[in-house]
């Protein structure tokens, strides 16, 4: 072989050597997490909730917690952002205004999630009243969410032809009527696939919710918006760094994280199959 | 009436698209104002350049950050060492020699490793990469620099991954039609012209993974031993600006200048990431000048 | 005319777009020395055509061949050929200019690095050489450093000539390159076809029958994928032996 067919060889495995290490980190992580936590897992696990110490029962109350702070997390970025995306894709100019907005989500995306955490302790925590609760948590992971939201719905709105909108415009319609009637019904199934991966990453952030509601151990439901709750990954970060007998929790640290996992990657591919589909449709 | 309602439906969504400057300035402006009373006691350069950080000290509390300063950015530049040329590596892969198919399963599995919630990292972080760090080096045990920036790595991957994946596929085709017929192999190709040409895209990708890195939280808090000392090497402990907070705020009595001293590491941190990502966005906005 | 030496021989050429055939039986033989230009209505077949001749369509997937394509009477389709060698023979130059994001000097000498050229006279000698072969050198020895993107569009279409000659290729495909280019620019490239045809076997797609006359020694005429008619050129434009062929070349269609 000649020298520079070698050269290309040796490049080419290296780059694949490369893209087979990322994927055996993927793989080991999952591997360790599934063939270690799985036995933890069973119906008593998902259902109860701690006891003795937190060295027994399940995780139930951490679950709901989770799912209940995701749902408030929606609740406040899912419309704030979809709006915003739509005043981007369908009104804005092009003009300082629209630039410092855009300029804003990007450095919003970069902000880190502790960051995000101290704003939620000053703003929702003590200026607005509202104490560690679920609700502060939830709008401090909501303003976290929004550049997510805001991009992916944009890139919705980007994959309806122009030609709906024009067609809509032709017959008469006001700019909102055409937006609402012609654009919005087939963007929105896009707007949630992705606003979904971005749940998902909030479901599992731990960071921003450390000092604005989550709780160290509480055996029953948040019965309120104002009750503080336990969550998945705040249960894991304890079960692993602060129990007091870290060696015995540690197949219920596993077991979290396995739930853990498990949740965010079907919201995932939940999301991937959403996709996927709506490929297909548009295809056909 | 029709044209009233029009412009007020506008309206609406201009001020909607308003509110995300207004959280950015928002976050910028509590930071500011929850940090200012820590500078009424605390001089600036005391709390940027001294090393000694003991605010519960009865007699004498000190407040320098610079050692957290160090290890945040310690344990950055380590993953940015691991995460950068296996991330370019990756990218390169799946744009220039992967088969299609190949193509379509890896953008799940980066979706899935981005997915990974930093507090199940920084768990592994404890059982998994912690005790082959303390084998390997023979160590009491592996919580340290290393540990953590082997963790924000696989954090910063799938960043830059992705987005060196865009940067190198927006290379027009003519630059590498230009080489092939010039006699050039596709090795050389990717060496020489598509990296080249995607390297503002490919930098920035780095800028920002690395902003992802300096900010995030659970995994250094969990896997890096959490020493607030001045670290000499990888195999020290240390304890990030993020982690700090992360450890003091829980348990910090309100209003009190310690509190406000940590909404400045905050204010720090804030201002790191917004440098690092406007830096990434000039060159992002440099380099489609330059390609038309 | 110099008739002894085929440069290249087409044979009993079929190619394929996945199931659409783009070219069907095409033969052809050019000639070493000699200015080839290709001419038709869009879409017949011409720039895939000029594409098969350095195997340049091997970048698109799903393409298919038959039949051989002959160089120097070793046939570029064979088993176990490398395609690099053959796009090393055969040059190309673009219907766009696609200088490299770098400078001057890089662009042309980017072919000899990669062909392991490591000497820097060598390197700086073939540069000015092939630089002077483009009829550019006047225009940049004072700016070698500066980017590519600096110079004109027809400046830039040189270089891209340039790039193509420092590899010393024996011929060199040409797909519409004056096609953005105003009449001076233009007519630039083509004075330095002329000069070029002493070294090198050039064949040219171009969409301008003027310029086809103008320039070309043999004329190829292809319509729907078909080599309609090959002649000398004289002969293709004064009286074409097709009446299709005549068509064409007075404006009826196209």
């Amino acid at each position: 072989m000649r020298p520079r067919n070698v050269q290309e060889k040796i490049g080419f495995f290296v780059l694949k050597l490369c893209a087979g290490l990322v994927v055996l980190i993927l793989g080991m992580i999952l591997h360790d997490i599934v063939s270690k936590g799985w036995r933890q897992v069973n119906w008593t696990f998902l259902t109860a909730a701690p006891s003795m110490g937190m060295t027994e029962g399940g995780i139930f109350p951490a679950i709901m917690g989770t799912f209940l702070v995701t749902v408030i997390t929606a609740v406040c970025a899912v419309p704030l952002g979809m709006g915003c995306a739509i005043y981007l894709n369908e009104y804005a100019g092009d003009n300082k205004v629209t630039r410092l907005i855009r300029m804003s989500i990007r450095n919003l995306s970069g902000v880190p999630s502790i960051v995000y955490g101290l704003f939620g302790v000053v703003l929702f925590v003590n200026l607005l009243g509202l104490g560690t609760s679920l609700l502060a948590a939830g709008m401090t992971l909501g303003l976290l969410t929004l550049p997510w939201t805001i991009t992916a719905s944009e890139e919705a709105l980007k994959n309806v032809p122009q030609s709906y909108r024009d067609g809509a415009l032709a017959l008469g319609a006001t700019k909102w009527k055409a937006l609402k009637t012609n654009v919005l019904p087939y963007a929105i199934p896009g707007m949630l696939t992705g606003t979904i991966l971005g749940l998902a990453r909030a479901a599992g952030e731990t960071a921003p919710i450390l000092f604005t509601g989550a709780a160290f151990f509480l055996p029953f439901l948040p019965r309120s918006l104002s009750d503080q709750f336990m969550a998945l990954p705040y249960h894991l970060y304890i079960m692993a760094t602060q129990h007091h007998d870290l060696e015995k929790v540690r197949p219920i640290a596993y077991g979290t994280a396995l739930v853990l996992i498990a949740l965010i990657l079907a919201m995932n591919l939940f999301a991937i199959a959403l996709r996927y589909k709506l490929r297909k449709l548009k295809k056909e | 009436m029709a044209r009233i309602k029009e412009n007020m439906i506008h309206g609406l969504f201009f001020l909607n698209g308003l509110v995300v400057v207004g959280v950015l300035c928002g976050i910028f402006a509590i930071l500011v104002f929850t940090a200012a009373p820590a500078f009424k006691e605390i001089s600036i350069v005391e709390f940027l350049a001294t090393v000694r950080w003991n605010p519960t000290s009865y007699y004498k509390p000190s407040y320098g950050i610079l050692s957290m300063i160090v290890s945040s950015l310690m344990v950055t530049i380590g993953a940015l060492t691991i995460a950068v040329p296996l991330g370019i590596g990756t990218a390169a892969y799946l744009t220039d020699v992967a088969s299609p198919r190949v193509r379509e399963v890896a953008k799940p599995v980066i979706e899935i490793l981005a997915g990974i919630p930093s507090v199940v990292l920084g768990f592994l972080g404890i059982v998994l990469v912690g005790p082959i760090i303390a084998r390997v080096f023979g160590l009491p045990n592996g919580l340290n620099a290393i540990n953590g920036s082997v963790l924000l790595a696989v954090m910063a991957l799938p960043t830059i991954i992705s987005l060196s994946e865009d940067a190198l596929n927006s290379v027009p085709r003519s630059f590498t039609e230009a080489s092939y017929a010039v006699g050039a192999t596709k090795w050389q190709t990717v060496v020489r012209v598509k990296i080249p040409a995607a390297i503002s895209g490919i930098f920035a990708s780095c800028m920002l993974g690395m902003g992802r890195a300096v900010g995030e939280t659970m995994t250094v808090l969990m896997a890096t031993g959490c020493a607030p000392a001045m670290p000499r090497n990888f195999l020290d402990p240390v304890r990030t600006m993020t982690a700090s907070i992360a450890i003091e705020l829980g348990e910090v009595p309100y209003y009190t200048t310690h509190y406000y001293a940590l909404f400045g590491i905050g204010l720090v941190l804030f201002v790191i990431t917004f440098l690092i990502n406007m830096a990434a966005d000039a060159v992002l906005n440099k380099y489609q000048v330059k390609v038309r | 005319m110099n008739r002894e030496h085929i440069k290249i021989k087409v044979k009993d050429f079929n190619f394929f777009y996945g199931e659409e055939q783009a070219l069907k039986n095409v033969a052809m033989d050019i000639y070493k020395n000699e200015v080839i230009g290709i001419i038709g209505p869009s879409g017949c077949g011409k720039s895939t055509f000029l594409r098969s001749l350095n195997r340049m369509n091997d970048v698109i997937p799903g393409v298919k061949y038959e039949g051989t394509v002959t160089l120097d009477g070793k046939n570029i389709f064979a088993h176990g050929i490398d395609v690099v060698d053959i796009r090393r023979k055969v040059g190309m130059v673009f219907q766009k200019s696609n200088p490299f994001p770098k400078s001057v000097f890089d662009n042309v000498a980017y072919g000899l690095r990669i062909n392991g050229e490591k000497n820097k006279d060598v390197i700086a000698e073939k540069v000015e050489k092939s630089l002077m072969g483009a009829a550019l050198w006047g225009e940049v020895k004072d700016r070698l450093s500066a980017s590519a993107f600096d110079l004109s569009g027809g400046q830039q279409q040189r270089l891209c000539i340039a790039r193509a000659l420092a590899v010393e290729p024996e011929v060199l495909l040409m797909d519409e390159p004056a096609s953005a280019l105003d009449p001076t620019a233009t007519s630039k490239i083509e004075e330095l076809i002329q000069e070029l045809k002493k070294n090198y076997t050039i064949v040219i797609v171009t969409h301008n029958m003027q310029q086809a006359a103008r320039i070309s020694d043999y004329t190829a005429f292809f319509m729907m994928g078909e080599l309609i008619e090959y002649d000398v050129a004289g002969k293709v434009f004064t009286n074409p032996s097709k009446k299709i062929t005549e068509e064409y070349i007075t404006g009826r269609f196209g």
